[in-house]
């Protein structure tokens, strides 16, 4: 069983569906501290030296393994910058659960700087869930500012969803990947920000070797007075596929602000961006409502599934 | 079940008022399966969604069960019995068919329920159940999704908008069966389509025709879709209208 309190089982079911000691390699971080690690016979997981963080090894050809490195935080004040590297070994298949948690109560900000460097191998496959989370009524602000960095070998695959749940004050996410020959890079990224939030997102997709690809998709709903900045940027160095969406829905008094870019620095790059915003449809609420539901619940219905 | 009295419905055009509706009476009772035609423009839909709460009237009232629901809110009348099938189905990102046929049912069914409303319309629900109910759908199988949500509902009076409109013709004889189905389960409850379509109209107990917002005639089916069709007494009347023209 988990000797954490009510809070942090709370936060890391909300982050990374975990009730129990998970299966596999793990570490769970609650208040800076790692309070509960576990390596596997393929996955190893090391404390960094001089930073906080760690490396986490994963044997070339590992199969059907599970890595949970969850952070949660529910003391007031904590302000924090861990560095987690990943060396996916050729040929692994692996899943990787990341996510943080804060529930702040107090009068302090509570910040969470995650930095997360993925050094990927031939043919290997990676799938990575990163779920954010804020809770609690203090007056000081719940804060998550992750890096990741991707960089890609020949022919490997890397499927990240990476998700602002709720509760997030502050963030400003940085995603960078670079990605060799037949490298194929999936993002999925669902951004939710409500009241006076802020949320920017930066991503920059390096496609520098031939045929190798990226699909990055951001959906995002501003409500209340928040304001959110999607700037995606894939570049095309060789011959190669990209296409960047920014989809989102506008709300209340919500502000967002998307910025495309595409660079061909190659005769055989196809690269193509769509991006949307708008409020939500009045005849999707009506549609809704034909099936019973309120006019809230119709909201928060497509809501929902738009952030699914 | 449903009485419609003196019912008015009007728009702003060019800042006068434009009657679309206009004074309209009609019943409609319990194990029936009526249908509204008439020409384009004729203010069927516009009906239809009056029924459904999705217009409110100028004038009139309308009773549903015995209780005046004019005023009632689209949710409420959907909680009273009363369904609605868009004839231009509504997309929606992130939303599964099987989401919205639980949403429909009010229940949460299982894949294997939910796929039996998709099997009755003529779709494979096995390749349908996790699909967003997005644009990566055809229209015809967006159509049939909808009527599909509209099944899961139950209602005690279901309105079809143009259930026909962008099927394929397959689809059309499925959708035709599913209606005669319907219609052969129906005790306490109601269907009524709003359609341009013979065979539509050949399945129906009651016929309304509409045009330009006032309802010009309503009898059996037998007695009705002979006129509408060109048989009968329409091909007597046009024949003695142009008496000598050769017309007909």
């Amino acid at each position: 069983m988990l000797n954490l309190s009510a809070t942090e089982k709370f936060l890391l079911n909300e982050i990374a569906d975990i009730n129990d000691v998970p299966a596999g390699a793990f570490n769970i971080r609650s208040n800076s501290q790692s309070v509960l690690r576990q390596s596997s016979k393929n996955v190893e997981i090391v404390s960094k030296e001089g930073v906080s963080g760690m490396d986490i090894f994963i044997k070339p050809g590992t199969k059907g393994e599970q890595v949970h490195i969850p952070v949660v935080i529910s003391e007031s004040g904590i302000k924090e910058k861990v560095y987690n590297d990943f060396f996916i070994g050729d040929n692994a298949d692996i899943l990787i659960v990341a996510g943080c948690g804060i529930d702040n109560c107090g009068a302090h900000d509570s910040q969470h700087d995650g930095i997360h460097r993925f050094y990927v191998g031939k043919n290997a496959k990676v799938k990575y869930v990163e779920k954010h989370y804020g809770s609690g009524k203090g007056a000081g602000k719940r804060i998550l500012n992750p890096v990741t960095e991707v960089y890609m070998e020949e022919n490997s695959a890397v499927e990240m969803e990476m998700v602002q749940i709720k509760g997030v004050d502050d963030t400003k996410r940085s995603t960078i990947a670079d990605l060799k020959a037949g490298a194929k890079l999936v993002v999925r990224e669902r951004l939710m920000t409500h009241e006076e939030q802020q949320a920017y997102s930066v991503y920059t997709v390096n496609l520098n070797g031939k045929d190798s690809s990226a699909d990055v998709v951001s959906r995002g709903v501003a409500r209340d007075n928040s304001y959110q900045k999607l700037d995606l940027k894939i570049v095309g160095n060789a011959p190669c596929k990209g296409h960047t969406e920014c989809d989102s829905i506008i709300m209340d008094s919500g502000r967002i602000l998307a910025v495309p870019a595409l660079e061909a620095n190659d005769v055989d790059c196809s690269l193509v961006h769509e991006a949307a915003i708008g409020k939500i449809a009045g005849e999707q609420i009506t549609k809704l409502m034909t099936l019973g539901l309120t006019e809230a619940e119709a909201e928060e219905q497509i809501i929902n599934g738009f952030l699914r | 079940m449903l009485e419609i009295k003196n019912l008015s419905f009007a728009v702003d055009a060019d800042g006068k008022d434009k009657e679309i509706i206009k004074n309209i009476s009609l019943e409609i009772p319990d194990g029936k399966l009526y249908v509204i035609t008439g020409p384009n423009g004729g203010g069927k839909s516009t009906l239809a969604k009056l029924i459904a709460g999705i217009e409110q009237p100028s004038e009139g009232t309308i009773n549903f069960c015995g209780e005046d629901v004019t005023f009632l809110s689209v949710t409420e009348r959907a909680k009273r019995g009363i369904a609605f099938a868009f004839q231009q189905p509504v997309r929606f990102k992130g939303i599964r068919v099987l989401d919205l046929i639980r949403l429909a049912s009010g229940k949460n069914l299982t894949p294997a329920q939910a796929c039996s409303y998709l099997s009755q319309v003529g779709l494979c629900a096995r390749e349908y159940i996790d699909r967003e109910v997005n644009a990566s759908l055809s229209g015809g199988e967006l159509k049939r999704i909808e009527i599909a949500t509209v099944l899961a509902r139950n209602a005690l009076l279901t309105v079809f908008d143009e259930p026909e409109a962008g099927i394929d013709l397959w689809s059309f004889h499925n959708l035709i069966d599913v209606f005669k189905k319907q219609r052969d389960e129906i005790k306490n409850r109601s269907i009524l389509i709003i359609s341009h379509q013979e065979r539509i109209l050949s399945i129906a107990d009651e016929i309304i025709v509409l045009r330009d917002g006032e309802l010009i005639r309503q009898g059996e089916r037998e007695e009705v879709l002979p006129d509408l069709i060109g048989t009968s007494s329409a091909v007597k009347e046009c024949r003695g209208v142009t008496q000598g023209v050769d017309q007909c």
